[in-house]
């Protein structure tokens, strides 16, 4: 059975229609690309799943249960809400973290305050640490964010996302906001995740990584899937024209 | 003569420090529900505010004062205030709470919304309650952000105390001032009026080196 599944999902604002019957479903361990150009999308459809942005119309479902329905929407109580986000992990482009705590209480802050008994704290820290150390930034972790590299701020953004242990971990450009040099160091951890199953999707313009980390890709274009498919052979020999001018822009330059 | 007069001082320096004492514990927290109110998503609660800060800010605070210290006593017969100087104490701190809270409340608005949206949101997707995100996120980045425009009010009100001498509030002005007519056996004496200026500068002084202190805490993040 599919970890997530999403079925005809709708999405405008005012008059745009931003996204337009999405529907696709994502096995345990897997990681999905997304792709396609600004604006088509894709950004949106992670909020979407974050509850970031409400839909429209559509359903979203976590292991088989119902998330969201579009036309059931008057059970959704803001705290009923904060539950449902927690299925989801969300690395944003410009890493967000908070900038008044150290890498450490960056990543254990939600965890802490899901956790009353404070004995427990200390429990929590560690594994916050250890969360630190697989993303290679043991030496870190007392850094506040304005004395971390982006690269170091984005891994500590992941290990954050990564401290909830959620379903499923979503990623926004990840490396768009990083310079080449940053970039490679974020995409080998999130390459090391997909080695170790995580349940991923990432919207990304780095070609080549999605090729060789994702196991599915979607190409979407103005709110639409275009295509969808094994990684390798989207990316590879894409059947839609749109996707082919798309990915054709990518290898030219 | 000197002791005399600076005695004097003293005693009305201290109602002076004792309005500006409870004047900011009174605003910085009501500040911040008026800052809530003009945010709110509630439309008519959010323009009844705005209309109350429009007022408040929109009008002198000497006006304020009078007619908050004599109108309510002409409606109702009986002032509200009770007698003599613990009255006029009580009617000065709330209409120095009330107008202070007001410009504050502007300052934590603009604070609040510096604040990049993104913070939020992480919150959120963490499953932070729109609770937790304000106390152990936005508040500290808001404080951080305001501390440089509250420096200016706080002088400002350093300075604002002596106008509750406009409804006889023995202020340290209003002790200097007495010198000049009739008081401790000395008539038509003119610096003390102008000493009294010494102790706002000596204050604002020491209000601006804790300030500049609290900003400087603050430096440990960006």
């Amino acid at each position: 059975m599919p970890v997530l599944e999403v079925q005809h999902l709708e999405k405008h604002f005012g008059q745009t229609k931003v996204l337009e019957d999405i529907s696709f479903s994502l096995d345990q361990g897997k990681a999905l690309a997304v792709i396609g150009s600004s604006g088509s999308g894709k950004t949106t459809l992670l909020r979407c799943l974050n509850f970031l942005e409400t839909p429209d119309r559509g359903r979203i479902l976590v292991k088989g249960e119902p998330l969201f329905d579009a036309q059931d929407t008057s059970a959704l109580s803001e705290e009923a809400i904060r539950q449902k986000r927690l299925h989801f992990g969300l690395v944003f482009q410009n890493f967000n973290l908070f900038p008044q705590y150290t890498a450490l209480e960056n990543v254990v802050l939600a965890v802490k305050l899901r956790q009353p008994d404070k004995s427990k704290w200390t429990g929590i820290e560690a594994q916050g640490l250890e969360l630190l150390s697989r993303m290679g930034l043991s030496d870190r972790s007392g850094h506040y964010p304005h004395q971390l590299s982006g690269g170091q701020q984005q891994r500590v953004a992941i290990a954050r996302a990564l401290a909830l242990q959620p379903d499923v971990l979503c990623f926004d450009e990840p490396t768009s906001a990083l310079d080449p040099e940053l970039t490679g160091e974020v995409l080998k951890v999130i390459r090391s995740l997909a080695e170790q199953n995580t349940t991923m999707i990432i919207v990304t313009h780095e070609m080549a990584f999605a090729r060789d980390v994702a196991d599915e890709v979607i190409f979407m274009d103005s709110g639409s899937i275009i295509e969808q498919g094994p990684a390798r052979e989207v990316i590879n020999s894409p059947r839609a024209e749109r996707t082919r001018q798309f990915l054709s822009r990518y290898e030219a330059g | 003569m000197f002791l005399t007069v600076v005695g004097a001082l003293n005693q009305g320096f201290l109602q002076t420090l004792k309005l500006f004492t409870v004047t900011l514990l009174g605003a910085i927290p009501l500040g911040l529900v008026v800052s809530f109110g003009s945010m709110s998503r509630f439309t008519p609660l959010r323009w009844l505010t705005r209309a109350l800060i429009w007022v408040i800010r929109g009008t002198p605070l000497m006006l304020q004062l009078i007619i908050l210290y004599y109108i309510p006593g002409k409606l109702l017969g009986f002032s509200p205030w009770g007698t003599g100087e613990s009255g006029r104490f009580l009617a000065s701190a709330i209409a120095f709470i009330i107008n202070y809270a007001c410009y504050f409340s502007e300052i934590y608005r603009g604070g609040i919304q510096g604040v990049p949206a993104g913070q939020q949101e992480a919150g959120l997707v963490l499953g932070m309650t729109r609770r937790e995100i304000f106390f152990k996120i936005t508040l500290l980045q808001m404080i951080k952000r305001i501390v440089p425009p509250m420096s200016n009010e706080v002088i400002t009100l350093v300075k604002d105390t002596s106008l509750a001498r406009i409804i006889s509030f023995q202020e340290v002005i209003w002790a200097g001032q007495a010198f000049l007519k009739t008081s401790h056996g000395y008539s038509g004496l003119l610096w003390p009026l102008f000493f009294t200026g010494v102790y706002y500068l000596v204050f604002n002084g020491v209000v601006t080196l804790l300030l500049s202190r609290l900003e400087r805490r603050l430096d440990y993040f960006k």
